[in-house]
């Protein structure tokens, strides 16, 4: 459940690419957050821990945050769906206009 | 299983991938290619060949499975020809891209409509952009010894390529001659163990098969690029090693025979070229300077090698079996690109029509007559003139 990291090295020389299609999780990886209209906003009061919106998010980006313990959105993959919001027995998940943020 | 036997070109070939020793083979049986599925089952069936055969429902998810298969690190094996490669057409760049060094063997046989199950080349000619390294093999002996030399060139760790053995459907594949069969502890002192570290593996877990985006992409195919066109180099390595164990020697990504001080040149590929040889050998007779080159390998392609044989002659054609409706055949235009010499295409032997030795002095022929252009065997009317 922990934040999938994207690893700090982006750019790479032709000689470090693999000869396969076969690698190390992590690189590679193309933030693809910007597609998103809404965001979810989980409020950490009104959460009972279910998990649900975990099992839901269709790109895994629900990860629980060290530092709170709590739920929380990994905004660089999030596409704003809204699954996790209607899953949310308790409402704990707002989705906000990106407008708006 | 070695000494001298007379064998069909899918009999040798069975004999060969079972020399190579392959993990898994998932293969799915169509005309002219279903006696190496049949043999080799029966070699899976009583023991002879330690391999998982895998029935599969059809040829995508034969080439898909060899994927998973050669994914997990083993040697692995399909064979498929005409519509079956069409089916397996989006699978084909997944093992090129992904670097997986699956052997295939492909019945060279015509695509429909109309249906036909009769040799020609245009099901591997329409797949010369699917990332596979593509051999051309002329007789049954060759056919055995590409079923080795494959899984050595593909599994090269500078190459990391699946590559695709091309028969001619009916003229090799079910045509009989006398094939020498090496011996196993050869075969196993030429071919070692696949080794890879692509593979799975639980103490280093990796993504398998990624998408790479706009920023990235192009590296990947940069590199695929590049290990195609170090097949040349390693070739000439598998060649030198087959020749100083087995004997018998192979030259490279064509073949030549007379072109030196030859005017006319026929290029072609597979069955057909010894027909031309033959041909050439009794125009020499007569005093015409005829020669041939027969392409081995169209990928990669070998525009050194026939820039350099068809320098001097005073024109050349190309003899092929497809036809790339709207242009000209494949192998005519890809030739064109790298040579000067005057050059004609002469399409033959479709949906497989036989081709004569007449058919081959009348080429010769037209070439000293200088007449060019592209035209159907046993059409005697001219496409140029037709569209007009």
């Amino acid at each position: 459940m922990k934040k999938p990291y994207l690893r700090a090295k982006s750019a790479f020389s032709i000689d470090e690419y693999p000869d396969s299609a076969s690698f190390t999780a992590g690189y590679l990886t193309t933030s693809n957050g910007g597609w998103r209209s809404l965001r979810p906003r989980p409020d950490a009061s009104k959460c009972v821990m279910c998990g649900q919106c975990y099992l839901h998010c269709p790109d895994g980006t629900i990860y629980l945050d060290d530092a709170t313990g709590s739920y929380a959105v990994d905004l660089d993959f999030c596409k704003g769906c809204g699954i996790c919001a209607r899953i949310c027995k308790p409402r704990a998940i707002a989705m906000i206009p990106e407008s708006a943020v | 299983m070695s000494g001298r036997e007379f064998l069909s070109g899918n009999d040798a070939f069975a004999i060969g991938v079972c020399l190579a020793r392959p993990r898994v083979i998932s293969a799915y049986p169509i005309t002219p290619q279903t006696v190496v599925v049949e043999r080799l089952s029966e070699m899976a069936e009583n023991g002879s060949l330690d391999v998982d055969f895998i029935h599969v429902e059809s040829e995508h998810s034969a080439l898909s499975c060899a994927i998973g298969a050669s994914a997990a690190g083993v040697r692995t094996f399909t064979a498929t020809s005409s519509q079956g490669l069409l089916y397996m057409a989006e699978c084909l760049p997944y093992a090129s891209g992904g670097r997986f060094p699956i052997v295939m063997m492909n019945a060279n046989r015509s695509i429909a409509l109309p249906w036909n199950i009769y040799g020609d080349q245009s099901d591997s000619l329409s797949q010369l952009a699917s990332g596979w390294i593509q051999a051309y093999a002329q007789d049954a002996q060759e056919a055995l010894d590409l079923a080795l030399m494959s899984f050595y060139i593909a599994e090269h760790p500078k190459v990391s390529t699946p590559y695709m053995v091309n028969l001619d459907g009916f003229h090799l594949t079910h045509t009989y001659e006398v094939v020498d069969i090496p011996d196993d502890s050869l075969a196993d002192e030429f071919l070692p163990p696949y080794r890879t570290d692509a593979g799975i593996d639980f103490n280093a877990p990796k993504n398998m098969a990624f998408s790479a985006g706009p920023g990235h992409n192009a590296a990947f195919k940069y590199r695929q690029h590049a290990a195609m066109l170090r097949v040349r180099d390693v070739v000439t390595e598998a060649e030198a090693r087959f020749a100083g164990i087995f004997g018998r020697r192979y030259s490279g990504l064509t073949e030549a025979y007379m072109t030196g001080d030859a005017d006319y040149i026929i290029v072609t590929l597979g069955a057909v070229s010894g027909l031309c040889r033959d041909a050439a050998d009794a125009l020499r007779a007569r005093g015409v300077k005829a020669g041939v080159l027969r392409i081995r390998y169209m990928r990669p392609f070998p525009g050194d090698e026939i820039a350099r044989e068809l320098r001097g002659a005073k024109a050349a054609a190309v003899l092929e079996k497809d036809i790339s409706v709207g242009n000209a055949g494949a192998v005519f235009t890809e030739t064109a690109g790298v040579t000067d010499t005057p050059l004609s295409n002469y399409i033959g032997g479709l949906g497989g029509e036989d081709i004569a030795e007449a058919d081959i002095l009348e080429i010769f022929d037209d070439l000293r007559a200088g007449r060019g252009g592209v035209r159907f065997l046993g059409i005697k009317e001219r496409i140029d003139e037709e569209s007009r």
